[in-house]
């Protein structure tokens, strides 16, 4: 069972990029060679910014209501677990389901994989693959006072689609007040800026990190 | 969000709703396995029914007067590998049975003196007038071969097993 008190930090504005938590995690015996956390480039045109993305364990997770195989079930302790093998039928609906882009179909198995939250690892006390490695706190696992204390950002779980809200578990750190993310998923979508210059798949990413 | 629909609750996303076995579908699991597990039996017995009766063709074996009272011959029966054993009981009792003791296939051997077939591997026995067990391991007697004295020799009608 994971310690209530231990939650997840991800703060994109201190990730440097280094790939560090993408290599531990695919270190792991249990998925060898596949990483279930993804370094993102924000806008590759105009800037060297990376953000990692962990699975955020929505309350309501999204990737399990798309699942028609019934194969990604949340823990008791909030955890959404990675596909289940037996189960899952490789048809990368929860892939298009998570607004966070999440989930990644691998063709090699017909499976879907996902950030875990290292459960075999955190239920037994211990820090995800990716924490341990983190050389800047971009990731960061602990109790809430800790992480209040030494940094300014604060921690918000809430990111608004429109008028659907979606809570998570894991904490994203946010300058300033606000403690809810507003996402206009319309304006990230556009196919051009102002300007007529065209933003590809990285201009779908939230503003956030600051273009 | 509209209401949840009915087959939600068939499918939870919660591992410990996925997990959780309420008492009709475990008891509706229970007579399933029984009903199957009655079935199987039933299947199994009634072949083992079907089977019996005599195996083997008739064939000659030993003349009467090739063994001394207590004296004891090998012989293949019904087919060539399928070792039994012929035992004179008395001046007119012979009885024949299949080697093979019912255990773990050891040969057993004839013990004239305690009118016995002993099997030296497990220090199993059975009795030399019928084949059944009288003590060790085995579990079932020995397939008895069934007799027949024609004139002046035994002949093998057939394998009861």
């Amino acid at each position: 069972m994971l310690d209530p008190e231990m939650e997840f930090f991800m703060d994109p504005s201190r990730c440097i990029g280094c790939q560090a938590c993408s290599h531990a995690c695919s270190e792991c015996d249990t998925h060898r060679g596949v990483s279930m956390i993804h370094l993102e480039f924000v806008d590759r045109a105009e800037s060297t910014q990376t953000v990692p993305v962990v699975c955020m364990h929505c309350e309501d997770p999204a990737c399990a209501n798309a699942c028609p195989a019934d194969a990604i079930k949340k823990t008791a302790d909030g955890v959404v677990q990675s596909a289940l093998q037996s189960r899952c039928i490789g048809c990368s609906n929860c892939a298009l389901a998570c607004p966070f882009g999440v989930p990644r179909y691998v063709a090699r198995i017909d499976q879907m994989m996902k950030c875990d939250l290292c459960y075999d690892r955190t239920s037994a006390g211990k820090r995800p693959m990716c924490v341990t490695v983190c050389p800047s706190g971009a990731l960061a696992f602990g109790p809430r006072r800790e992480i209040e204390a030494l940094r300014r950002e604060r921690p918000a779980n809430r990111f608004r689609f429109g008028r659907q809200e979606v809570r998570t578990k894991v904490q994203i750190m946010l300058p300033g007040e606000g403690d809810a993310l507003e996402m206009d998923v319309a304006e990230l979508m556009a196919e051009g800026d102002a300007d007529g210059r065209s933003s590809g798949v990285e201009g779908r990413l939230p503003d956030f990190v600051g273009r | 969000m509209g209401e949840v629909p009915a087959w939600k609750d068939d499918f939870p996303i919660s591992w410990v709703d996925d997990h959780y076995v309420t008492r009709r579908e475990f008891t509706k699991s229970l007579g399933l396995v029984s009903c199957a597990a009655f079935a199987a039996t039933g299947t199994l017995a009634a072949l083992g029914a079907r089977r019996g009766g005599p195996r083997g063709a008739p064939a000659r074996i030993a003349g009467v007067e090739e063994l001394p009272v207590g004296g004891w011959k090998v012989f293949e029966y019904p087919e060539p590998g399928d070792p039994c054993l012929l035992v004179r009981l008395d001046r007119d009792r012979f009885a024949a049975f299949s080697q093979k003791c019912t255990h773990l296939g050891c040969p057993v051997v004839f013990r004239a003196a305690a009118r016995k077939l002993y099997c030296p591997c497990h220090e199993g026995y059975f009795a030399a007038e019928d084949g059944r067990v009288l003590a060790g391991p085995p579990p079932r007697p020995l397939p008895r071969v069934n007799l027949e004295r024609r004139g002046d020799d035994l002949w093998a009608m057939g394998i009861q097993s």
